[in-house]
């Protein structure tokens, strides 16, 4: 078992100053838990960008093409039908449904790339180190590995306390 | 960080993140007060009688309905597409206002959109009750069977089926995505055993990571991306039920966009009646302000005035394309014998909204409730006018008649408004009304303590 050593801060400028202090010190950081999205963090932990707009783009031309395809194929192919005359490849009206389709593939699949790679989902365990953190502390998690000297771990505690951070405390 | 001096605060009082999260949740602990038992009361009563009229209706069949063979479509689709409508002002508030950058939808996007999601269980409803056969229900849907038959793609119906199926879907996804952090606060306060374990279960195992965070962000911009163009597409696959047919009155190139802004008209309607009862129901008046009442009203202008040049120029074009029967399906709206629906929809739809020109009209609560009502009604009206005025009289006048609902058709409409405010009354027990997260991420801009000091 790791053991984590947590520490807060009441306000998000405050903490994404301390962030950079503590990354001058080359103390690293696994996590930062905050209550609401703070803009610029992602830059301050250096972090890549999300991919998943790809994932959307990619399952939206999926759908497009399958609810196209789907529909030319049953109506040239499979059973054309014979609707007052008018032809069987019809572009202009399969349109809707390609584009409801798209929309569908697009959206689902982002969603479900999300919770994947977040490891969320109904029933998924969260690690929770303080539950403040979904209220109004921004939290910042550091791991301590077990084979690290007691004089190490003061020392991060100390870079912790430096960087203007509270209520440093140390959790198995 | 710029804060305009000019913009009022979007958020009352003097709040920290902690009384943010307090005074949202607060509603959801302990007992509802009386008038939330009075609400869900009047609203299951509403609820049973719905379900005596989809008794009769499902046992007897369509045959309890008013409907006749000049008339095959009445209170049925009117309610289908008020439905539809009045969920489009969710989407449009969580999405498109998202994408435009309007902080003050925070603190109505969440509850608006509960609003589409249930809106949109009530339309679909009526498709599904007016095939008579709810079982055969699935038979809308393409898929491999032993008549070796596929639907129709050339139907705008069908296209509805895809439409709002589609529609419902995202929505939910977009909103649940946009609750999970706020059922995370919510499972981190819980008190019991029990509430801490559906919590946390709901939550799907949200702690606020940095991460977690940064793709939330992209996630929910990207859904908002789809859900716009997605909200436009399905009023305008809706008024395609009509606009594609040969029906005078309802063959015309200008209904898309003219459904578009009546279904966002009537829904903000809609938003306004339910917030201006829960903000001051749930002491939400910091939050949900009179800033944000006045924006949803000048919505309500721009709108209600789209729908009103839409009218006008409806009109217009019957008489100018010199076509006989188009001329008089729109001479004999307004003067044959459901003139009276209507001049309401004219009065609700046209006149009423003109009155939020006025800054005291738009900023006060109590005419704001009732214009809402008017719109609510006057949107209604217009629906239940361009279908049964279309079709009272026909191309052949031995078969001209008349309409007018059966205590069936009444109970199924009442049915859905009370499954409507059940729902809606769960949902403010339930869940967080208000986005807690989003709220707090504008309190720094937009609060009103921050914005008087100037913050550093």
């Amino acid at each position: 078992m790791n053991k984590y050593i947590t520490a807060y801060y009441l306000d998000e400028e405050d903490l994404l100053k301390g962030i950079g202090q503590m990354k001058a010190k080359g103390l690293k950081i696994l996590d930062v838990l905050t209550p609401f999205p703070v803009h610029g963090i992602d830059k301050a932990l250096n972090m890549r960008r999300s991919r998943l707009t790809r994932v959307a783009f990619v399952a939206g031309a999926i759908g497009a093409v399958l609810g196209f395809g789907f529909q030319a194929w049953i109506f040239t192919v499979d059973y054309p039908l014979n609707i007052g005359g008018k032809p069987f490849f019809a572009v202009p009206s399969f349109m809707p449904v390609a584009f409801e389709l798209t929309v569908l593939f697009s959206a689902f699949a982002m969603v479900i790339a999300f919770f994947v790679s977040n490891k969320l989902g109904p029933g998924a365990k969260a690690l929770i180190h303080d539950e403040r953190a979904t209220d109004d502390r921004f939290l910042v998690v550091v791991e301590v590995d077990d084979s690290l000297a007691d004089e190490n771990i003061k020392e991060i505690e100390l870079a912790l306390a430096e960087a203007g951070a509270e209520g440093i405390t140390l959790k198995a | 960080m710029y804060t305009s001096p000019l913009r009022e605060p979007l958020i009352r009082g003097n709040k920290n993140y902690k009384q943010v999260t307090d005074d949202i949740l607060s509603p959801m602990a302990g007992k509802p007060s009386k008038y939330w038992y009075a609400g869900i009361t009047l609203a299951g009563i509403a609820l049973l009688f719905g379900a005596w009229a989809t008794f009769r209706t499902v046992f007897y069949g369509i045959g309890e309905w008013g409907l006749n063979k000049t008339i095959g479509w009445g209170w049925g689709i009117t309610n289908f597409v008020w439905w539809v409508g009045i969920g489009h002002a969710g989407t449009f508030i969580s999405a498109i206002l998202l994408l435009f950058r309007q902080k003050w939808r925070t603190s109505i996007n969440r509850s608006a959109e509960a609003m589409t999601l249930i809106a949109v269980m009530c339309a679909g409803f009526f498709p599904l009750i007016h095939m008579g056969r709810l079982l055969l229900g699935f038979y809308i849907f393409p898929y491999p069977n032993t008549r070796a038959l596929w639907v129709n793609f050339n139907s705008p119906l069908l296209w509805d089926v895809f439409a709002i199926s589609t529609y419902f879907a995202v929505s939910l996804v977009f909103w649940y995505v946009g609750l999970i952090p706020d059922l995370g606060t919510v499972r981190d306060r819980a008190t019991t055993k029990i509430r801490k374990a559906i919590y946390g279960f709901l939550s799907f195992g949200w702690t606020g990571s940095a991460r977690h965070w940064s793709r939330h962000e992209t996630v929910s911009l990207i859904l908002a991306g789809l859900a716009a163009p997605l909200v436009l597409s399905v009023h305008t696959i809706v008024s395609f039920d009509f606009a594609t047919s040969v029906i005078p009155g309802w063959h015309t190139t200008i209904f898309p966009p003219y459904f578009v802004s009546g279904a966002i008209f009537s829904g903000f309607a809609m938003v306004l009646t339910l917030m201006i009862v829960t903000r001051k129901a749930l002491n939400l008046e910091e939050y949900i302000t009179l800033n944000h009442i006045e924006s949803m009203n000048k919505i309500i202008i721009l709108t209600g005035s789209i729908v009103g040049v839409a009218y006008l120029t409806e009109f217009f074009i019957a008489w100018y394309s010199g076509v006989e029967f188009e001329t008089y399906a729109f001479f004999n709206r307004a003067f044959g014998p459901y003139a009276w629906a209507y001049w309401i929809m004219m009065t609700c739809n046209v006149i009423t909204p003109q009155l939020f020109w006025f800054r005291k009209i738009r900023r006060s609560v109590v005419l704001t409730f009732i214009i809402s009502i008017f719109v609510n009604i006057g949107m209604w009206f217009e629906r239940f006018v361009i279908v049964v005025t279309s079709l009272h009289r026909d191309f052949l006048p031995s078969s001209w008649t008349m309409y007018s609902p059966t205590m069936v058709e009444v109970g199924l409409y009442v049915g859905t408004l009370g499954l409507f405010f059940t729902l809606f009354l769960l949902f403010i027990r339930v869940f967080p009304v208000i986005a807690v997260a989003e709220v707090k991420g504008v309190l720094k801009s937009s609060g009103e303590k921050q914005k008087l000091t100037g913050h550093e």
